[in-house]
């Protein structure tokens, strides 16, 4: 019996998983929540251009946008699955979800890519 | 009676019914009394036809499982006094077709345990000479959770994975082969894994962990699935990384 | 219905899990709360690449964007959000000790200690993150 490719995109789902969770939180909370609420200086234009430059810069937030897509396209597939029983829809939802992380992953490639 | 409670148990008789109907009893509330010792006096004193399992009354045999106002429990774990003061709700068990009553039919669950080869696999036996086969209790410790499991199939009831897909394994069947996989002295991890790694296998479980909730020998049924989750995608990555080796 | 292994017999009552399963038990609707923090990991993931491919663009599009950032309304998605995310992180932090059993030295190490592990991970990452987007002119 062939093993399933679910593992592979449970690897997807857990990794994104644990990189969203260590670095979502003080990333939401410093550069949409404290700054444009004044609480810290918003990062100039200046700065973050320059920080985007940086390879690592952009491949690590490649790898976070990516991973995180991923994470999200598992779990709602799971949830509308189980959730509202869409048994009917299990191929078209996993186009849709997965099918939205891989295109939005290609987008991020090129914008993360050009930046530099 | 002065001290009385009201159970409404959940009758099925197919050959008079075509849906499930409630009947309520009134029995004596006393303080010693599991829900299943109202069950038995049910049985004795007030309606001999009431169909239900039971067996050691002592938690072991895992034959009473039902649910009692909502909740898989064993009924002869549960205190009746400690239910409140009633009407109790006894229901057959979630996920498995009513056959009369509160008995359900355990075929697809013996079907899927048999499917998980739950017994020692070895590549050779060495000859007798050599003497036993020797474990250390770490050794034990690594599987002796999950060999605690009753089979009393709470956890397949308080599982909604198991309900939405048939096809779904279940937390007992996949703790009981984790069970094996973790045995020093067992050689069956690769058979194993490919029954195990299949979207009717773990795959279908999200971790919603009611399984490990209502266990009463505490297994964590949950527990060995995300364990073993992470296993089969380890051998999975190993597998095509380096096709050569054996996972 | 269910089909699958169990032998048909016609009169063996079968019946139906509802729609709403997970309105049955607090246990399964905080369940469905926790799945469906990934709504607000992959809106905090969209945002980073939206940010970024605005930075690319040029300061008035950066300008335009902290403009739409201080709206009252967009601070408060963002708050939620951030809620959201949180809650990814607590849920997820929570559970990697149950995936994650660690071996040293022929050992088990207890899970408390994956546990701990895992938050002082999140207390180093954050801490680094967070002293990084500060030190951005």
């Amino acid at each position: 019996m062939r093993r399933s490719r679910e593992p592979f995109l449970w690897a997807l789902f857990s990794s994104g998983g644990m990189l969203a969770a260590m670095v979502l939180p003080v990333a939401i909370f410093m550069l949409w929540v404290a700054a444009p609420l004044g609480w810290i200086p918003l990062p100039s234009y200046a700065g973050l251009r320059a920080a985007l430059a940086h390879p690592v810069v952009r491949l690590g937030l490649f790898g976070v946008v990516s991973l995180s897509l991923f994470h999200w396209a598992h779990r709602f597939r799971y949830t509308l699955y189980d959730g509202l029983q869409l048994y009917h829809l299990n191929k078209l939802i996993a186009v849709l979800t997965y099918g939205t992380a891989a295109a939005l992953t290609l987008v991020a490639a090129y914008v993360f890519g050009s930046a530099g | 009676m002065a001290d009385a409670v009201t159970l409404e148990i959940q009758r099925y008789r197919p050959e008079q019914d075509d849906a499930p109907t409630w009947q309520r009893y009134r029995v004596p509330r006393r303080e010693d009394w599991m829900v299943l010792d109202a069950l038995n006096f049910i049985k004795d004193e007030l309606d001999g036809t009431l169909s239900y399992r039971w067996a050691c009354r002592m938690g072991v045999c895992g034959s009473c499982g039902m649910l009692v106002n909502g909740e898989p429990v064993l009924t002869c774990a549960t205190y009746l006094a400690r239910l409140g003061p009633g009407p109790i709700r006894v229901e057959p068990l979630h996920g498995f077709p009513v056959i009369r009553d509160l008995v359900g039919d355990l075929t697809d669950f013996l079907d899927k345990l048999q499917r998980v080869r739950p017994w020692i696999i070895r590549d050779e036996e060495p000859p007798l000479a050599q003497g036993e086969c020797r474990q250390t209790p770490e050794e034990l410790g690594e599987y002796k959770p999950y060999s605690m499991c009753i089979n009393c199939m709470l956890c397949y009831s308080a599982c909604p994975i198991y309900e939405l897909e048939p096809h779904f394994l279940g937390p007992a069947a996949i703790a009981l082969s984790q069970r094996y996989n973790l045995d020093s002295r067992d050689h069956g991890n690769e058979e194993r894994m490919d029954i195990l790694s299949q979207a009717d296998g773990i795959w279908a479980c999200t971790f919603i962990g009611e399984c490990s909730a209502v266990c009463p020998k505490e297994v964590d049924p949950a527990g060995a699935i995300q364990r073993y989750k992470v296993a089969a995608t380890a051998s999975w990555f190993r597998s095509v990384l380096t096709p050569w080796r054996r996972t | 219905m269910k089909s699958g292994y169990t032998p048909y017999h016609p009169k063996w009552y079968r019946s139906r899990i509802p729609i709403f399963w997970w309105l049955r038990k607090p246990a399964y609707a905080r369940f469905i709360v926790r799945e469906l923090t990934s709504v607000p990991v992959a809106y905090a993931a969209l945002l980073v690449l939206v940010e970024a491919g605005v930075v690319t663009r040029g300061p008035a599009a950066y300008a335009a964007f902290v403009t739409w950032l201080q709206q009252p309304m967009v601070v408060g998605l963002h708050v939620a959000v951030l809620v959201g995310a949180a809650l990814h992180t607590i849920t997820w932090l929570n559970l990697a000790p149950k995936a994650l059993v660690v071996r040293a030295a022929g050992h088990r190490l207890p899970s408390a200690i994956v546990l701990a592990a895992h938050w002082a991970g999140w207390v180093a990452v954050t801490g680094l993150v967070g002293w990084l987007i500060s030190r951005l002119p």
